[in-house]
């Protein structure tokens, strides 16, 4: 087969920018442990209601500056509707489905994971900004899905 | 039986195989009419100029776009695309066109069967149809029984093949047939995993079982949905590689080149779905991160065919005396408004290339997740350049097919450039709104005038001034078409596939071997996906009942 000198160059130049990129985010995923949401915890979506922490969703204060936020997401609402969040500090979010496929994301803050019903998706952020965000399902749900929000206050 | 073929693979195709192709490429038009009109209507109600009735919400609205033109339009224009190359290019006298009609039919009826069932409300669960919603059983066996028929399309094919074989032992498939054989091996081996889903969900929706492994649905389904973003692609290829240099009157840049990028396109799309599920919790990052550098290698075949293309205009230009960027892209025929459309087509694909990495990069996937830049993304991507190639080879294909000349040629061209404005205003008003973080599949961003939600609305507008630009572009083509079918005047449209270059030597054996390509798609996707699905099957995994939410 033949190649044409111009194409085999271009095919290199064109490889060695992929193995860059691909190398960029193994360094992102082994030296920052940047990596996109993968915790694997499964929990049964029918006992959700009656099993803490889910049981009493909202914030746990879990060192001096670190908290945790449990979540429960339902046809067409978010459980807590608010929370406040000190400026400042780091929260681990724990969200699970009773129902449907749901998604949880905050758009000011990069916050974005599915919630698959039957497994608990976790997500973590540092509120570094005061003010009251947006927290909005952006998984098609049904057919009241754009109007399963909530807030989350950060002072 | 006999056998000719000239050096081109180029012959002519008998009236009752031209109806056939037709069959396909009608019903696939009928779908992007009607999918389209919801498009617009859906930017509409976004950018809260309309209000949708609530018998025909905006979610069943959009279910249908998603079906009608991701998996209808698409897939009647590649069926009828491939059966055209495999026709035209291995003769055969008194070719039996049965079960190419077998498989006209059971893809119409599915087609039929889940379009029911969308539109009167049984199946909101959009082109995805995750799991727990539940759609009525009847919209599951239709859009199987597509599958399925396109399965009995690729059937034909081998059995086109085969006769090719016996009659020519040793020569190498034509080309354009070998692009569609390889196009339908990486189909039938993506469509395995929807439809082993499908043996899941069926029983589910029918309440013979009583829950379902929502996490399984999804990985099956993406192990299925990424090849299906290649295989609208494959169908845009085979025109590039084909037909647009038999427009340019030069030959293939190279058969082999080209060959080797097709079988590199059926193994690497396969191993990679999961980066559709970068996000989804029970998957481990390490699966993911595997995913993501097979779903960069893709990048070989695909700068090969920009290289080939670039080639090609080049030889073109030459051929008239012309060098230098400038003088290269004036002397392309833009007057024609199928190759005007092709290379518009390839403009709106290098954007989609540009957001393709973004996409694969499962760092920065959470920034843009289920925004509206993923929506930008695919109409940059099918909805530009696959939908626009298509339409602008209709102007030949549909012409040759029917033996009357197209109706307009000026309205034609006026129609291909209106769709690359509209798709060029609409993809990039709608990844602006996905990099301000608006939600895609949501009939209402205003979010009750919450701060974020402000920046939306006016980017919902210019999406929605592309909508009209781009609808008004369907509607130039629709009336093209039915002017030409109906009153276009009769004389023929010769269509020919570009020849390979007469000094080419014939690509390496391995090159064409599908069967081993075969061998080594599956073995990637065992390597691929083996982690994932050991570690689902080790969990513990609630099955969920499910519920229509709609
Ligand atoms: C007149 C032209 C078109 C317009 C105005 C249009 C408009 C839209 C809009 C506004 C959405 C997003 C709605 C949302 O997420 O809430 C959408 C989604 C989509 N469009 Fe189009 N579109 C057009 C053509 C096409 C074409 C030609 C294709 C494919 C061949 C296509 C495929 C899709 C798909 C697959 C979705 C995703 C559906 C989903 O999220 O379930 N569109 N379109
Ligand atoms: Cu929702
Ligand atoms: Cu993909």
């Amino acid at each position: 087969m033949n190649i044409h000198r111009a194409e085999t160059f271009f095919i290199r130049v064109a490889a060695a920018t992929m193995l860059a990129f691909f190398a960029i985010l193994v360094y992102l995923a082994v030296a920052d442990r940047f990596v996109p949401p993968s915790h694997q915890q499964t929990i049964d979506p029918a006992t959700v209601t009656s099993t803490a922490p889910f049981d009493h969703p909202g914030l746990v204060r879990t060192g001096p500056n670190t908290y945790d936020a449990y979540y429960v997401a339902r046809v067409f609402s978010w459980s807590p509707q608010n929370l406040t969040i000190p400026l400042g500090s780091t929260v681990t979010f724990y969200v699970t489905s009773l129902d449907v496929v749901h998604g949880f994301t905050i758009p000011d803050e990069d916050v974005n994971v599915e919630v698959v019903p039957g497994w608990v998706s976790t997500v973590k952020r540092t509120f570094r900004k005061p003010g009251k965000l947006l927290l909005l399902c952006n998984q098609y749900c049904g057919i009241d899905h754009s109007a399963m929000y909530a807030s989350v206050t950060v002072k | 039986m006999k056998m000719a073929i000239d050096t081109s693979g180029n012959h002519t195709t008998t009236p009752a195989e031209n109806r056939l192709v037709l069959s396909h490429l009608y019903v696939a038009f009928g779908a992007l009419f009607i999918g389209t009109t919801f498009g617009l209507f859906q930017t509409l109600t976004r950018a809260n100029l309309m209000q949708l009735p609530p018998w025909f919400d905006y979610y069943r609205m959009l279910t249908a776009h998603g079906v009608l033109l991701a998996l209808v339009f698409t897939t009647f224009f590649i069926t009828g695309l491939a059966t055209f190359s495999v026709y035209k290019t291995i003769a055969r006298e008194r070719r039996s066109l049965n079960v190419g009609w077998i498989a006209w039919i059971v893809m119409l009826a599915g087609t039929l069967m889940a379009a029911f069932e969308i539109l009167t409300g049984g199946a909101s669960v959009l082109y995805t149809f995750y799991a727990p919603l539940k759609a009525s059983p009847w919209f599951y066996i239709g859009a199987t029984l597509l599958i399925v028929g396109t399965w009995i399309v690729f059937l034909d094919i081998l059995l086109n093949l085969k006769a090719f074989r016996k009659a020519n032992p040793g020569t190498a498939i034509p080309l354009p047939a070998f692009m569609a054989a390889a196009t339908f091996v990486m189909w039938f081996l993506a469509t395995l995993g929807v439809a082993v889903e499908m043996l899941l969900l069926i029983p589910w929706a029918f309440g013979w079982t009583s829950g379902i492994d929502v996490l399984l649905t999804r990985m099956l389904f993406w192990y299925f949905g990424h090849p299906l973003v290649y295989f609208w692609i494959l169908g845009a290829y085979i025109i590039w590689y084909a037909v647009v240099p038999a427009l340019l009157k030069v030959p293939v840049f190279s058969d082999a080149l080209t060959r080797l990028a097709f079988v590199l396109f059926l193994v690497l799309s396969l191993p990679i779905g999961l980066h559709h599920e970068f996000v989804d919790p029970g998957i481990a990052a390490r699966w993911k991160l595997l995913q993501t550098f097979l779903t960069l290698m893709v990048v070989v075949p695909s700068l090969m065919t920009a290289f080939a293309i670039f080639a090609t205009f080049e030889e073109s230009a030459a051929a008239k005396g012309q060098r230098g960027f400038v003088n290269i892209v004036r002397s392309l025929p833009w007057s024609d408004p199928v190759f005007a459309g092709c290379a518009l087509a390839m403009i709106l694909f290098i954007f989609g290339g540009f957001g393709g990495i973004v996409n694969a990069s499962y760092a920065m996937d959470i920034l843009v997740h289920n925004t509206m830049w993923i929506v930008g993304h695919f109409h940059v991507t099918v909805g530009g350049p696959v939908a626009l190639t298509f339409l602008a080879v209709s102007y030949l294909l549909v012409p040759a097919l029917t033996g009357r000349k197209l109706w307009s040629r000026s309205l034609a061209l006026v129609q291909v450039w209106l769709w690359f404005v509209g798709m060029s205003i609409m993809s990039i008003a709608m990844h602006t709104q996905g990099l301000l973080g608006a939600p895609r599949r949501s009939a209402d961003i205003a979010y009750a005038g919450a701060a974020v939600a402000a920046q939306w609305h006016p980017w919902a507008l210019v999406t929605a001034a592309g909508g009209v630009v781009l609808l008004t572009s369907v509607v130039a083509f629709a009336i093209n078409l039915f002017a030409t079918i109906f009153a276009g005047e009769e004389g023929e449209t010769p269509f020919v596939f570009a020849a390979a270059r007469p000094d080419e030597p014939p690509a390496p054996k391995w090159v064409g071997n599908l069967g081993m390509w075969t061998v080594v798609a599956v073995l990637l996707v065992v390597v691929a996906y083996g982690g994932a699905f050991y570690d689902h099957f080790r969990d513990h995994v609630y099955l969920v009942p499910g519920l229509r939410t709609w």
